[in-house]
């Protein structure tokens, strides 16, 4: 089953609507898009349509939750991320305020739109942010749980959702632990640290491998920001063998975090999945995820290039 | 009205049909694009290519060129659909739009495709690529002019209005943005989202010429653009009203066409009405 991020994360807000009271949203003109629309039927008092004005979207939200209010703030995450850097850097990063910034339709799978609207970047800019928490759920089912997690967080936090239907890979039972990599499949032969959708390839890329009697550790990193170094350094030095997989530039991403990880203390091999330092363009999603390079088989591909680099480990 | 003026209104009207007719089949084949927003400026943009900009399509690098920049970028199907009618690329490339591989991005690109002056997409950035563009003109005394069209939910954003700002402050009298006033963006109305009226008064008030014209009249629109080159020490605004989705009864006025594509059959009916006006 398929079910799209953004599709989760406007089911969720009504629910925790219910729950509090404090709770307000804003968009900026993309309601029904980023399903904040389903917020606003249920609690128009405690919606703000703020326009094409991204900017002072982010601002507003800053004042809301210096007066209390526990405000998300959605629109593409291009906009979320690019056009209004500066006022959550300076506005909301910097004191420490208590906005959700919830952006959808991030990464190469936003599709025709083209390049201007593919946030390629948007992790790396949010993880340079003191203060700010970064979030990418990999499933609809971790996306509710990720959103409920940082309206109780006390804090800014930026949560990366996608445009299209994603496969289901967790249960209602699944337990999201904020600042903690899941390991959800384990190998001896290399460890595989994924965020977002290319979780599921990851997996699929692991069953792939596994059929060639390569077992490999599958991590679902959930949060990027704070990274799970012990978890990340443990399975690193266990496996000598580590390849990353994000739809996100490989400049500033999760393969970034990993490898100043990885450099400082425990130098292992380390090849980075994602987009080569290029902008996207038009075109399918899925068509784009294969001439990018983000697929299982792409995945297949960089822990066998990785393993011959093994020096240490088992 | 001379018999010339009446053979150009009636050869702009021809132009309008095709470009109408052109988009609604490159955003059905693409199955994605902005139809809503495109037809609303078909008058606005034929104009201005086929009678008002000094061009050279055999030469779009030409540095006394006019300049176009459509700082509301989602109607990349519109200024595609004229570039290619105007001589830029073969007509036949429009129904690649928006596929992979194709020089005709989803929203314009800057380098991939002639006729393209400026990469937009991200609202409310045309403007100032378009001051700049002017400054240089000024700077280089060429005389060439520069026109951006925004759109009215663009107004909401702040940057707009920097440039609006800068634009008068520094007098570009060679600069015209031409307003395309459909009343609609995504989420609604524009009065009702969040709005941005009124804008003549804005824009006067921050220093701009305006003046306001049907969108969908040539004889307007040509009137406008005479007037907007005799202005002198300032930019000039040309606030025209529109309907967004014109000439496809069913997209008339209707926010939901905004962003999405015809099906097969919808794209039947529509090109059957605009045949039907042509006729
Ligand atoms: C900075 C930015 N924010 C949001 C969007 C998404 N978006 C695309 S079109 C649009 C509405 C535009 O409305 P308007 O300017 O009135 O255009 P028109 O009605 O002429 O299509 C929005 C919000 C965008 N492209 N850029
Ligand atoms: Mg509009």
């Amino acid at each position: 089953m398929n079910i799209a991020t953004r599709d989760a994360y406007g089911r969720a807000l009504v629910e925790l609507g219910k729950e509090y009271p404090n709770l307000v949203v804003l968009d900026a003109d993309l309601a029904k898009s980023t399903k904040t629309a389903d917020f606003a039927r249920f609690f128009p008092d405690r919606f703000f349509d703020m326009g094409i004005a991204e900017q002072n979207m982010m601002g507003t939200a800053a004042g809301l939750a210096l007066a209390g209010k526990i405000p998300c703030a959605s629109t593409f995450a291009v906009f979320a991320t690019g056009r209004a850097f500066d006022q959550i850097r300076n506005t909301i990063a910097y004191p420490g305020l208590n906005v959700k910034i919830i952006a959808t339709h991030a990464g190469i799978t936003v599709g025709e739109d083209g390049a201007s609207h593919q946030s390629i970047e948007d992790i790396a800019l949010m993880r340079a942010l003191p203060n700010m928490t970064v979030i990418v759920p990999a499933d609809a089912v971790e996306t509710g749980k990720a959103v409920a997690a940082a309206v109780a967080h006390e804090g800014p936090v930026y949560i990366r959702l996608g445009r299209p239907a994603v496969p289901v890979l967790f249960d209602e039972n699944y337990r999201f632990r904020l600042g903690r990599a899941e390991i959800l499949r384990r190998g001896p032969d290399a460890v595989i640290f994924a965020t977002g959708i290319m979780v599921s390839e990851a997996l699929k890329a692991a069953e792939a491998l596994s059929g060639r009697g390569v077992d490999v550790t599958v991590v679902n990193v959930h949060t990027i920001k704070p990274l799970d170094v012990e978890t990340v350094s443990g399975l690193a030095m266990k496996t000598g063998a580590v390849v990353t997989a994000e739809e996100h530039s490989i400049i500033g991403g999760l393969g970034s975090a990993v490898a100043e990880v990885l450099a400082e203390r425990c130098p292992v091999p380390l090849v980075r999945v994602g987009i080569r330092d290029r902008f996207g363009e038009s075109g399918k999603p899925g068509d784009l995820l294969e001439a990018f390079g983000l697929t299982a088989s792409h995945i297949v591909e960089a822990v066998d290039r990785v393993r011959q680099r093994r020096v240490c480990g088992k | 009205m001379s018999s010339s003026q009446e053979e150009l209104l009636q050869e702009l009207g021809k132009k309008a049909r095709v470009i109408r007719s052109d988009i609604i089949r490159m955003v059905a084949e693409a199955g994605s694009g902005h139809p809503g927003g495109s037809l609303s400026a078909v008058e606005i943009v034929t104009t201005l290519y086929f009678h008002v900009m000094r061009i050279r399509p055999e030469e779009p690098d030409w540095p006394d060129r006019d300049r176009f920049v459509l700082s509301k970028g989602h109607a990349a199907p519109l200024l595609y659909a004229v570039l290619a009618e105007r001589g830029y690329f073969p007509v036949e490339e429009l129904l690649t739009l928006r596929k992979l591989g194709s020089r005709l991005q989803g929203h314009p690109a800057f380098g991939k495709l002639p006729g393209v002056e400026a990469s937009t997409g991200s609202l409310g950035q045309g403007l100032s690529i378009s001051l700049g563009i002017a400054l240089a003109g000024k700077i280089d005394r060429r005389d060439y002019r520069v026109y951006a069209l925004l759109g009215d939910g663009e107004n909401e954003e702040g940057q707009v209005w920097e440039a609006a700002m800068a634009a008068a402050h520094y007098g570009v009298d060679n600069l015209t943005a031409v307003l395309d006033y459909n009343g609609l963006q995504i989420d609604g109305p524009v009065a009702e989202v969040l709005s941005p009226l009124p804008l003549p008064e804005k824009w006067r008030s921050f220093g701009w010429e305006v003046r306001e014209v049907d969108g969908h009249s040539f004889e307007e629109l040509l009137a406008a653009f005479e007037w907007a080159k005799g202005v002198h020490g300032r930019p000039s605004m040309i606030i025209a009203k529109t309907v967004k989705g014109k000439g496809v009864s069913f997209m008339e006025n209707a926010v939901d066409w905004h962003g999405k594509a015809p099906d097969r059959e919808q794209a039947a009916k529509a090109l059957a009405e605009l045949e039907a006006v042509t006729s």
